[in-house]
């Protein structure tokens, strides 16, 4: 194979002659002709140049993390906070491996992401050069596309590239690798940034098909026991309006998967839950009982079929995605959409309002009993009479406090299940967790992702002592930086999500889910120059919200001391169908 | 059940790493690729045969379709398809093996394309079936080696897989 990377298009030529800029100059000048704000980066030998050259301006503002990681989950957050895609730069070898995990994380989420990492100089690859990593190579099963530079002058083309991709279609990270002699200060070329980008092989469909969508129109109004179900595509696709207003039309119940949470208002009467692995009883009951499932940019994850063999016996299944491959991968789907879920619900309204019928009101009426019924068995309830603080109750007063509008940020475990399930999100973009690779670690960058670019926000960082752990030297960032998180730490002195899976299927046999050797959390706080407030007894808890929340643009850590052996319910029984759970530690469906 | 899907994709580098990755990460199998440019040098052409039940070949080709560089794909034996395969076969041939050998190789329509004393080099194009079967009926005829290079696969009539 031949190693062109010809730029296929041009911008409409201008008459005054092109500027001549270095490759790094390109790199700082495409991003800033992008409207990128912050670059997240670390520096290193292969990417100096670009750093010289960011120097040399202040359009494109650099943030300087502890480690790559980090990075990547700031510009990740931000991505699914503003919809836009985040940038990274990173050195080559250990930098560009740092960052690894981070473009995996956007990459299962589908969130666009466009990460540039530096690589030796051309004739040194594959020589096994000083920090040479086969950065393509290694990136290519966790991104959605990767290239890399071989003619300094195709840097504005290839940099347009990676955000068309990045941003249109099914979102995702792209990384552009670029070798330092492709970035010499002193050789200059004609800049030029492309107006836009058109690629043969890669025309995303935006519109879903008319007669599918009229095929789906009449299915749903024949259903007599529907449920929408909603996922991130309806996040990232900005379409939380257009479905909300098709829920309430047809005064549908709407299901969020944890990707989705935001997407339909959870203070809403029609709203019954997530659903899936420790999705609510109603939810999971309705969709098991349901005749129909308007499923909308989600994608039948595992942790929310549960057995696929036994998903949904009854249902006339309805998917909605821009991801053909996602539709009948796991479970088959009777009336398939491909498109952007804005324009198909767009469209799915225009062609039920022109009908002017809804769905049979006698039927949609017993079966919202029957869902009744169902939220009655369970309903969230949780035992909060013992005397230590349970984490549950501790979400629901960060969620008074914060007047349920903050952008909650999660790390990964049993605290990120409680926040998805006591945090009522009533706005799209504002829960931001790994759901697809599950990140520890992702909850303290993100939030610092998204404070930076929301100033003036609540921003929270559900954590446990676990995963606060992996990325706690991003203190020190938040210090550089006056990033004004509110960390809550919900410590309850394990691993617990593995301590809970050891009590159910390992007769408590904690196999290294015992965090022994805990730091003091106030004290390493206090360390990076930040508040930290230690909360052990139920009483102590309103006050140091109340004095954290008041500290507007400090970071305050709250290391929360809670019950240990809370486990987190309602819980799906492994290979069992949708609505077979336990619903504490003593019962079961 | 057998696929036969082709495949047109940007001729760039990295391009067709990304395609056998896809087949490597996904658990899909891979029973002969072969691929080359066209007439387009900024296209590849690629016959890929798999198996698989009717669901695993719809995401393959659903997953193809996603590789950014892929421009088009094609289950060809979905309808009426030629299919070739070309083989050459380097066997001992001594004495009135030799014989027998040719004798061989003009009832399957192969070639002898090397000639030495002691070995004979044939080649040979057809269906894989027939060089399957070009192999058994070389019965106790020492084979030396074998290279296949895959089938390649074109839709019969006017059918195209182009730009
Ligand atoms: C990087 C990484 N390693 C391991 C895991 C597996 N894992 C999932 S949850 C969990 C425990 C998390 O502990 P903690 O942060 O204290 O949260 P808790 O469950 O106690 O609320 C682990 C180890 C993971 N998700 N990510
Ligand atoms: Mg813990």
């Amino acid at each position: 194979m031949t190693s062109q990377t010809k730029p296929d298009d041009k911008s409409a030529a201008t008459t005054k002659a092109p500027e001549m800029l270095s490759g790094a100059a390109m790199v700082i000048r495409a991003l800033a002709d992008e409207g990128v704000e912050y670059l997240y980066g670390y520096p290193g030998g292969a990417v100096l140049h670009i750093y010289d050259a960011l120097f040399q301006q202040n359009k494109v503002k650099h943030v300087l993390v502890r480690h790559e990681q980090a990075a990547t989950h700031m510009a990740d957050a931000y991505a699914r906070a503003s919809g836009k895609a985040g940038v990274v730069l990173v050195t080559s070898g250990p930098g560009a491996t740092n960052a690894v995990t981070g473009i995996a994380t956007a990459y299962m989420d589908s969130i666009p992401m466009v990460v540039l990492t530096g690589q030796v100089m051309s004739h040194l690859i594959g020589d096994d050069a000083f920090q040479e990593t086969d950065m393509l190579g290694i990136s290519r099963p966790i991104c959605k596309h990767n290239m890399s530079v071989r003619r300094p002058e195709d840097i504005p083309y290839l940099i347009k590239k990676a955000f068309h991709i990045a941003q249109t279609g099914r979102p995702g990270p792209v990384v552009l690798d670029i070798p330092k002699d492709m970035t010499m200060p002193n050789q200059k070329f004609p800049y030029q940034y492309p107006a836009e980008i058109n690629l043969r092989s890669y025309q995303p469909k935006q519109q879903g098909h008319a007669g599918q969508i009229k095929k789906a129109v009449t299915a749903l109004l024949a259903a007599k026991k529907p449920v929408l179900y909603a996922g991130g595509g309806v996040i990232m696709g900005q379409a939380a309006e257009e479905l909300t207003e098709l829920a309430q039309l047809l005064n549908l119940p709407v299901t969020n998967t944890l990707m989705g949470l935001g997407a339909y208002p959870a203070g809403d009467k029609q709203f019954i839950g997530m659903l899936g692995m420790h999705g609510s009883y109603e939810a999971n009951q309705s969709m098991h009982h349901a005749d129909l499932i308007l499923a909308v940019g989600a994608r039948f994850d595992d942790r929310v079929t549960n057995n696929t063999k036994k998903f949904c016996p009854d249902a006339t299944i309805i998917h909605i995605d821009i991801d053909p491959a996602s539709i009948s991968k796991t479970v088959n789907a009777h009336i398939p959409i491909v498109g952007l879920v804005k324009p198909v619900l767009t469209d799915m309204l225009a062609v039920l309002k022109q009908k002017k019928k809804k769905l049979d009101s006698a039927a949609l009426q017993s079966w919202w009993q029957q869902i009744a019924q169902w939220r009655a068995v369970h309903g969230g309830r949780y035992d909060n009479a013992a005397p230590l603080l349970k984490p549950q109750y501790v979400i629901e007063q960060v969620a008074k406090i914060t007047k349920g509008d903050a952008y909650v940020c999660s790390d990964v475990g049993q605290h990120q299940m409680f926040a998805a399930q006591y945090y009522p999100f009533n706005k799209p973009n504002r829960w931001i967790n790994s759901g697809g690779l599950g990140t520890m670690g992702f909850g303290l960058p993100a939030a610092m992702g998204v404070k930076l670019n929301y100033p003036d926000a609540d921003v929270v960082c559900v954590t446990g002592e676990g995963s606060i752990q992996m990325n706690i030297q991003e203190l020190s960032t938040c210090k550089q930086y006056g990033l004004g998180v509110k960390i809550i730490n919900l410590n309850n002195g394990y691993l617990g999500m593995v301590k809970q899976w050891q009590d159910m299927n390992y007769e408590s046999r904690y196999a290294s889910s015992y965090m022994d050797s805990l730091p003091d959390f106030v004290k390493l706080a206090e360390a990076y120059g930040h508040v930290g407030i230690r909360v052990t007894k139920p009483e102590e808890l309103q006050p140091a919200l109340e004095r954290a929340f008041a500290l507007k643009d400090q970071l305050v850590f709250l290391d929360i001391h809670v019950d240990p052996k809370e486990h987190v319910y309602p819980m799906q029984v492994p290979g069992g169908a949708m609505n077979e759970m336990f619903l504490s530690k003593t019962e079961r469906t | 059940m057998r696929h036969i899907i082709s495949v047109l994709l940007e001729n760039e580098s990295g391009a067709l790493a990304r395609l056998v990755g896809l087949f490597a990460q996904r658990g899909y199998n891979i029973d002969s690729l072969n691929v080359a440019p066209t007439d387009d040098p900024t296209l590849s052409r690629l016959t890929l045969v798999t198996h698989g039940n009717d669901q695993v070949i719809e995401q393959i080709s659903k997953q193809l379709h996603k590789l950014i560089e892929v421009v088009k794909v094609s289950d060809i034996s979905e309808a009426a398809h030629i299919e070739r395969e070309l083989m050459l076969v380097k066997v001992k041939a001594n004495g009135n093996q030799r014989e027998e050998v040719k004798r061989c190789a003009d009832i399957f329509r192969g070639q002898i394309i090397d000639v030495t004393p002691t070995t004979y080099t044939i080649q040979l194009v057809g269906t894989g079936d027939k060089l399957d079967a070009f192999i058994q009926a070389l019965g106790a005829t020492p084979i030396l080696e074998v290279v296949r290079s895959g089938a390649s696969g074109i839709a019969r009539g006017e059918k195209t897989l182009a730009l």
